[in-house]
């Protein structure tokens, strides 16, 4: 069905209604995406608001060198990805293959910091719902609510990066076995676009929880 | 307003707010029935002029007027506009409780209203509460969700923990009215039954007087009196024992009596605690809990203000387990066997 | 208006059982139908698992009525009432009303309303198929766990603390969410991309506008809503205390992001069925809409105006009086664009020729009990009225009017209407007469007492009551009998028309909507000729023939 060689699925009139009708379709996943995101940003802004004291104390904790490797790891990963995207349309399937390599690679490398990050706070006495020894040790309000919510938003974008990376390994097979390829490449376009929101999601959640300790 | 009530199944109105709502709901409701009614009646009467008479007769097209329509929609915004003005002045008024008020403190519990009036008499599940005044009740919850309401005065409110909301009233004949829980709480939401009775002048005089009205209770059987489900009180204070220690407050509290960093425990319930100037405070169930989430309201005086907050340390069942505790020490307790000092300086604990 | 068939084959003798390939008879494996990606399959499918959700549901509410007989304990105790009432509203909610219409109805004739072979993504419609039932598994898994007592609300604290099967409902919930948005997305896309050539948005049928404005809701409200029971999962499983006060949370917070789901859910739930309504109207008085813009603008309004509302559930919660205000008065607006549709439809039937068969008996249930019910609404966001009405009957009785006597009623009425579509038979009209009477009548004896409950007093969600309310419930219960008997009725004659042997036409009703210029049941692709759209779906100047197309 995703054949290369077909021109479009049969319901379609050309293979330009159907890119055009996939990428409508993700973008408005996308939009699904970001209202689920939505509300723990409300929740965030909510508890700052309240507890500005507590975020305080719990940005000052935070690893802000593994939060900014991390950016860069994305940020750089959102390049590779879309010099994928050129490349396969430019019809260069090696560099294509090389370039979804690299941004896999990249993704799992920000995983491993992460789940090494999290080892760290654990070790510290920071557990989510204000549990551990930290927490005893600065019991100031709006630290657990930090650091829950900490926990809560990058674990759900941790999850994002899983579902991303598995998606653009899925591409990379097809990519790999010509099932994609120009004109039909608009699947990793699309792939490409759901790894950016990630990326994106990230760039929100790197200030609210390592860099805006002053304000 | 009698046969308004009647017509519409109401309770009776006990309340200063009873017969506005009253009359506002019976005004909405009769726009709703003609409204509903009229819709009905036109369809129906369309239905029959317009009958299909010949089975295979084709229709006109035909187009709204824009003039029309609008003027048509336009009246109905108009008249919600309406409603929604005099029934958002009479929401500001439910709101809006007057100084002069007599204070009743409410905590809703699971499953259980306890009330504590400014004489430090309490009682459980049943309001007294004077005819021709105004009440605010200053309410919150023990632990989940509650809501408080009285029919016959059209109020509610719901009563959320961790924080104190208000509600008033001011009744208007004297009587006994339906208090029930109106938010799901567990499994005997339904049995969170109370009473208001409300006291003709002379009646509330003498039941200030008295001691003799058996809804109140002295303050033990106010701690002890359980409802379905309570936990067995003896074994929250055990754990509030527990979580003290575990959680050091006994390092500044002490409970034979003796003045530490912070006051002894013992006694400390239910006694008057004296305050910056000249101002003073019952130790009651609210201070005790506010005292460990926000110390630096209230200190007492004589004290150094060096306790740190347990907001987010305590859980809500840790805090009232503590407070259980606290009430165990108020007569008897132990005797000191050691002399302490009575300030250990700043940050003792640790 | 004829299109070209193949005349190779014979056009077989009329009223006799098809014979030709129409999607049902095309491929008749279990297989072929497991793996199908023909949205008109996957409609029935979804029609099937969603009715079984409905009659699971409609048993707790017999159940939840046949208690209330007597004040006390009648047939259970309290923990399993709390039970029955919660899983009454979960399934309810978010196994029927929500999907039921879109999946079923919007699955099978969205397409052929626009000239479509198919939606934009029929792999996706399977999947949002199967994610369906998954979710719909956990929410029935939680039910034989250890039940849900939280109310299909999920209030904090209580529902972190409730010792019932919280986590695997809430999951269930969360997963049948996301079905929702793909469906929702998958309609959207198809909207946009594969209209038929020359088909204008204002030309588009009204039921496609209805689902449009219902899909944008799904895909952009439903994220919170999983959000928010992801959070009471998390803080059940994991003791979060993220709504914890002691802990720095508001439990008033969880009502607010509940809400702003769960407020726009109700509209995904009534927009679909008012989009069936404008259908019917249409056809059975064989007559243009008065005002097509304003039923298709207003269904955007809905949706648009449906986001801003939500505060009004919290009036007594412990929110400001401005943002109390400021709620109060956008409720009002939204019963506006409501309020529009209603007058447009009657005068959709003015000079119209009109019969009165069964679809058009639910129209005129929809008519009456939805103002009705609709006109509580603003009687609700009357903000002192609201005061004593709330967490009562009343606003039970308010939302079942709507529910059941609005949403059911299109439900019912579109069951009906395309029943020949569908299936290619008739029921009886004698007894679909008979049930949707039976249907008006034992709704408004069981739910119009229920408003004189909450004028009186009767809080909701209650295992046993003060004697004194006992008559109304009692009314309330021989209701619900009648109300029972009357879906009884017509689930049998519906059935029953499956085994006969006489064909519905192509076109019964002689419609002018595009999905009947088709054979009924129509073949695996839908047309088998390009759709002719510069005849209007709802053009009867010239009626339109009974045989639309020649059989396959």
């Amino acid at each position: 069905m995703t054949n290369g060689t077909r021109v479009h699925a049969e319901h379609f009139e050309s293979l330009e209604q159907q890119a055009h009708a996939a990428h409508l379709g993700m973008w408005l996943f996308l939009a699904s995406e970001a209202l689920l995101f939505s509300g723990l940003f409300a929740l965030y802004t909510l508890a700052r608001l309240e507890h500005p004291a507590g975020f305080h104390v719990g940005l000052q904790h935070a690893e802000k060198t593994i939060g900014s490797i991390n950016t860069l790891i994305l940020l750089t990963s959102s390049y590779s990805v879309a010099s994928a995207v050129l490349a396969l349309r430019a019809g260069k399937r090696s560099a294509t293959l090389t370039l979804l390599a690299v941004t896999i690679a990249l993704g799992l490398g920000f995983m491993g910091l992460k789940f090494f990050e999290y080892a760290r706070h654990f070790a510290e006495g920071i557990r989510p719902g204000g549990q551990g020894s930290f927490f005893a040790e600065f019991p100031v309000p709006g630290v657990a609510p930090f650091w829950t919510l900490y926990y809560v938003m990058t674990g759900l974008h941790v999850l994002h990066v899983a579902a991303g990376l598995s998606v653009l390994g899925w591409m990379s097979w097809k990519v790999a076995r010509r099932t994609i390829l120009p004109p039909y490449d608009h699947p990793l376009a699309l792939a490409a676009m759901l790894w950016h929101l990630v990326d994106i999601v990230w760039i929100f959640l790197w200030p609210l929880f390592y860099l805006t300790e002053r304000v | 307003m009698t046969w308004i009530r009647w017509l519409l199944f109401l309770p009776p109105g006990a309340s200063t707010f009873a017969d506005g709502i009253d009359l506002l709901h019976f005004a909405v409701i009769s726009v709703t029935m003609v409204g509903a009614t009229g819709v009905a009646f036109v369809a129906l009467w369309y239905l029959m002029r317009y009958r299909r008479r010949a089975p295979l007769a084709p229709t006109a097209l035909l187009q709204a007027s824009l003039l029309g329509e609008v003027t048509i929609i336009g009246s109905i915004l108009g008249l919600f506009v309406i409603f929604w003005v005099i029934g958002f002045v009479q929401y500001v008024d439910i709101e809006s409780p007057p100084a002069d008020a007599i204070e009743v403190q409410v905590t809703a519990k699971q499953w259980m209203w306890k009330f504590s009036y400014a004489d430090e008499r309490r009682s459980i599940n049943v309001l007294t509460v004077p005819v021709g005044r105004p009440v605010r009740l200053t309410m919150t919850s023990r632990d989940v969700i509650h809501s408080f309401f009285v029919p016959a005065f059209r109020i509610k409110q719901d009563v959320v923990p961790g924080r104190y909301v208000t509600a008033w009233f001011q009744a208007t004949s004297p009587g006994s009215y339906d208090i029930y829980c109106a938010e799901y709480c567990g499994i005997s939401h339904s049995r969170m039954l109370a009473t208001v009775n409300v006291l003709a002048a002379a009646d509330y005089e003498q039941w200030l007087s008295t001691r003799n009205d058996t809804s109140l209770l002295a303050a033990e059987d106010f701690e002890r009196a359980g409802g379905t489900g309570e936990l067995d009180r003896s074994d929250l204070a055990e754990q509030g024992r527990a979580v003290a220690a575990r959680r050091e407050c006994l390092a500044c509290h002490t409970i034979d009596g003796q003045p530490h960093v912070g006051p002894t425990w013992r006694g400390l319930f239910d006694a008057t605690v004296p305050l910056e100037g000249n101002l003073t405070v019952i130790a009651d169930e609210a201070y005790l809990t506010r005292s460990m989430m926000d110390p630096m309201a209230d200190v007492h005086r004589g004290f150094r203000p060096v306790m740190p907050t347990y907001q987010g340390i305590l859980t809500a069942p840790e805090a009232a387990a503590i407070v259980e505790y606290i009430k165990t020490l108020r007569a008897g307790g132990i005797e000191p066997s050691v002399q302490l000092p009575t300030d250990a300086g700043a940050g003792a604990r640790d | 208006m004829a299109t070209t068939a193949d005349l190779a084959q014979p056009l077989p003798e009329p009223r006799r059982a098809a014979r030709g390939r129409s999607y049902l008879s095309d491929e008749v494996t279990i297989v072929s139908w497991l793996t199908t990606t023909d949205h008109k399959r996957i409609g029935v499918m979804f029609f099937v698992a969603t009715t079984l959700a409905f009659a699971l549901g409609g048993f707790f509410a017999m159940l939840l009525r046949l208690e209330h007989l007597t004040p006390g304990p009648t047939l259970v105790d309290a923990m399993t009432y709390n039970r029955m009432f919660t899983l009454h509203g979960v399934i309810m909610v978010f196994l029927f009303l929500v999907p039921s219409i879109p999946t079923a109805f919007g699955n099978f004739v969205l397409p052929m309303m626009i000239g479509a072979k198919d939606v934009a993504f029929p792999r996706l419609n399977l999947a949002s198929f199967y994610v369906y039932l998954t979710g719909a598994t956990l929410v029935l898994y939680s039910m034989f766990a250890n039940g849900l007592d939280t109310g299909w609300t999920f209030y904090t604290p209580y529902s972190a603390q409730s010792p019932s099967a919280v986590v695997p409902a809430v999951t269930g919930v969360f997963i049948v969410g996301m079905s929702s948005i793909l469906t929702g997305l998958n309609f959207i896309v198809t909207v946009h991309t594969l209209r038929s050539r020359g088909l204008g948005w204002l030309k588009l049928p009204l039921f496609v506008w209805a689902i449009y404005a219902t899909s944008i809701i799904q895909v952009l409200a439903t994220p919170v809503l999983g959000m928010s029971l992801a959070l009471v999962g998390l803080d059940h499983a994991l003791d979060l205390g993220i709504f914890d006060p002691a802990r720095g949370g508001d439990p008033v917070l969880f009502q607010h992001l509940f809400w702003f789901y769960s407020h726009p859910a109700v509209y995904i739930m009534i927009l679909p069925s008012m989009g069936v309504i404008s259908e019917l109207v249409c056809t059975y008085s064989r007559k243009n809409p008065k005002s097509y813009k304003a039923i298709a603008y207003s269904s955007l309004g809905i949706a648009a105006v449906g986001f801003l509302t939500w505060g009004h559930h919290l009036f007594v919660a412990g929110i400001s009086v401005f943002d109390a205000g400021a709620f109060g008065i956008l409720s009002m607006l939204v019963g506006i664009f409501s309020a529009i549709k209603v007058f447009t439809w009657i005068g959709t039937m003015r000079r119209g020729s009109i019969v009165l068969s069964t679809p058009m008996v639910y129209v005129c249930t929809f008519l009456f009990l939805f103002v009705f019910g609709g006109m509580t609404g603003i009687a609700f966001a009357t903000t002192s009225l609201d005061v004593h009405w709330h967490d009562t009957y009343f606003v039970v009785a308010h939302f079942h009017f709507i529910m059941v006597g609005g949403a059911l009623a299109g439900w019912l009425g579109a069951l009906h209407y395309w029943w020949p579509k569908i299936t290619g038979r008739l029921y009886s009209e004698r007894w679909g007469l008979l049930a949707s009477a039976l249907v008006f009548a034992g709704f408004v004896t069981t739910f119009f007492p229920q408003f004189l409950l909450g004028n009186a007093g009767m809080p909701r969600r209650y295992f046993e009551y003060p004697a004194k309310f006992q008559v109304l419930h009692v009314m309330s219960t021989l209701g619900a009998t009648i109300l029972a008997a009357g879906l009884l009725i017509t689930l049998i004659y519906l059935l029953a028309s499956l085994f006969s042997k006489e064909r519905a036409g192509n076109n019964p009703w002689r419609s002018a909507g595009f999905e009947w210029r088709t054979s009924s049941p129509p073949p695996k692709h839908n047309f088998t000729a390009l759709l002719d759209v510069s005849r209007g779906a709802y053009d009867y100047t010239e009626l339109p023939a009974e045989e639309e197309a020649a059989d396959p």
